[in-house]
């Protein structure tokens, strides 16, 4: 039997080391933030006096001091372009199939495991893929086109996954209401699920999109040009019809890829050049991540079924 | 009429669903095939044994081991920081905190995984290194630490935020039954919580290993780009895929065998990543079908 003493003291322990494990769950929360907070207050400070419009207007150059990131901006905006007109509807159709339409079968089982593994797959092993397949296979060349069709792949199962939990969110009584009125299965996704759902769908499009932004290792393999001191082709045409599509096959570099480049050089005013992309680089990836959030919060607050 | 359209729409949707499954037999197709070609030109025996990796080299040698060692030292010192890290954040954010102070920590942990990787390679060169060097003289400005340690805190948000969901899934009578026979919080978050959510964690880890593996712009950037058979983390070091940016960046001709050696580094990190992934598939069964 166990005095009270001991009961106690034990107790007393307990309370000890529960109270150490708290300590503990503080700090490594702590120790991310502040390692995240050192890395904007670092970038920041080297590279936040280096950007005026010079900086964004400007090719890059041999003279540190005189060097722009014109190529890079424009040819990651380019390729998120392409991206986006690539992957938004595969994924949304992927999503609302698994969702709506698949049966319980091997099919859909293979496609779901199929889908988590993507998500484990280096994305180094992507850029592979596409300089074999898009640039010497379809030959594509190291173009847009090429990059586009990379990332769009890459970012594929982000947007697959979050419109599969948009549509899971809406209850069957909308469905059922539909089919009441006599809609078909078709109509009911076009006007009512995919309307509703449009919200989830479009923060999994921000994220994919701030996701390849980022991206660099599978635009290094399939041969983006490190150093690029025209524009691709404009999209806009002097005469009929107006628009054209040339610059699908340019030459590209972009912004991670122009910022490695300047890191991978001795000189250190390089190096600012390199923090200066940084912070621009992080700068959009925030707001894309935080305009995700909100649009998360806003939509799960204004949806009370 | 109508029938026929709803029948063409199931379609498309369908084979936009399959598209994910393409993408997969491409990689591995893709791989495979430009590989082929090199191992009529190496022996696989000398490309598991070899203890040199020179490929682009007048007195070529094709051994992978430098460039696996690489790839394990980072990957081993990013998991040693995430896992405990994550792993302690997840309970304390499952267990301890309000709800609505775990609604703000958590997207504000997962900014972490959001900041592109050349822009934490910028953060292990130019800040974490010369830290490190205060500590360790000796290190160089290329090595393996800094890009492992940084690589680690990277990878932090993939371990706690699905360890944490795992976590939260965890059907709260449990919890109320431990608390009941006088179990305090540590305990019920390590002797039922954990358990309980073992599977979920396991995943997590899972992914967190094959972020390590696959992790590139850092290893490239911060630990030199020096196949080197070393355990030491102060020297430099390639990882597979650093070697496989090395190449590209150079001009590498269509079926001379650096560009077939990319492709034999990239198969060998998907059968890296593969293994994690069959394992902890295997260690998710064994654990689902204790409950």
């Amino acid at each position: 039997m166990e005095s009270r003493q001991d009961l106690l003291s034990n107790i007393k322990r307990r309370q000890m080391w529960d109270f150490f494990f708290a300590l503990a769950g503080l700090m490594a929360l702590l120790f991310a933030l502040i390692t995240l907070l050192a890395l904007i207050v670092d970038l920041a400070m080297t590279g936040v006096p280096r950007i005026d419009f010079a900086f964004f207007a400007n090719f890059p150059s041999r003279f540190p001091e005189k060097a722009g990131i014109l190529s890079a901006w424009v040819g990651s905006f380019c390729i998120m372009l392409t991206t986006a007109f690539c992957a938004i509807p595969l994924g949304v159709a992927a999503g609302v199939y698994l969702e709506e339409y698949a049966k319980k079968n091997w099919i859909s089982a293979l496609i779901e495991l199929n889908i988590v593994n993507l998500a484990g797959i280096p994305s180094i092993t992507y850029g592979l893929m596409a300089l074999g397949l898009f640039v010497y296979k379809l030959k594509l060349g190291q173009s847009i086109l090429t990059a586009g069709l990379t990332l769009g792949l890459l970012v594929l199962p982000i947007i697959i996954v979050t419109t599969r939990e948009a549509i899971r969110s809406i209850p069957n009584i909308i469905r059922e209401a539909s089919y009441a009125m006599g809609a078909s299965k078709w109509q009911t996704i076009r006007y009512h699920i995919l309307p509703y759902s449009s919200g989830g769908i479009l923060t999994g499009v921000i994220i994919s999109l701030s996701r390849a932004i980022g991206e660099t290792a599978p635009l290094i393999t399939i041969g983006a040009l490190t150093f690029i001191a025209f524009l691709p082709t404009s999209p806009v045409d002097a005469h009929l019809p107006y628009l054209n599509f040339k610059w699908l096959m340019d030459p590209f570099t972009v912004m991670p890829i122009q910022m490695f480049n300047w890191l991978s050089r001795p000189q250190a005013a390089f190096h600012t050049n390199a923090a200066a992309t940084g912070i621009v680089l992080l700068l959009m990836t925030l707001i894309m991540n935080g305009g995700a959030i909100w649009l998360r919060s806003r939509f799960r607050k204004k949806m009370k079924w | 009429m109508r029938r026929l359209k709803e029948r063409l729409i199931e379609g498309a949707l369908f084979l936009a669903a399959a598209s994910s499954v393409f993408v997969t037999l491409g990689i591995v197709g893709i791989l495979v095939t430009e590989s082929i070609p090199f191992f009529e030109h190496v022996s696989f025996w000398d490309f598991i044994t070899d203890r040199e990796w020179t490929p682009l080299f007048e007195n070529a040698h094709y051994g992978i081991l430098p460039l696996l060692c690489g790839t394990f030292l980072t990957t081993i010192i990013a998991l040693l920081v995430a896992i405990p890290l994550g792993t302690v954040a997840a309970a304390f954010l499952s267990e301890y905190v309000r709800p609505n102070v775990r609604e703000v920590m958590k997207p504000i942990l997962e900014l972490l995984a959001a900041v592109p990787t050349v822009v934490y390679g910028y953060f292990a060169l130019l800040f974490v290194t010369p830290l490190l060097q205060k500590v360790f003289p000796s290190m160089g400005g290329f090595n393996v630490l800094s890009a492992g340690l940084v690589m680690g805190v990277m990878i932090i948000p993939y371990i706690s935020s699905l360890s944490e969901d795992a976590m939260r899934s965890v059907p709260s009578h449990l919890r109320e039954a431990s608390f009941a026979v006088g179990a305090s919080r540590m305990q019920t978050a390590f002797r039922v919580v954990i358990p309980a959510a073992f599977s979920g964690i396991t995943s997590a880890y899972i992914l967190g290993i094959s972020r390590a593996l696959g992790e590139t712009m850092v290893v490239a950037i911060a630990a030199g780009m020096q196949p080197n058979l070393t355990l030491n983390p102060l020297e430099p070091s390639a990882t597979i895929t650093a070697f496989i940016v090395q190449v590209s960046l150079g001009d590498l001709p269509h079926g001379s065998i650096g560009y077939q050696s990319i492709y034999v580094a990239g198969l060998s990190l998907l059968c890296l990543t593969l293994c994690f992934n069959v394992i902890g598939l295997w260690l998710r069964k064994k654990f689902q079908e204790k409950e």
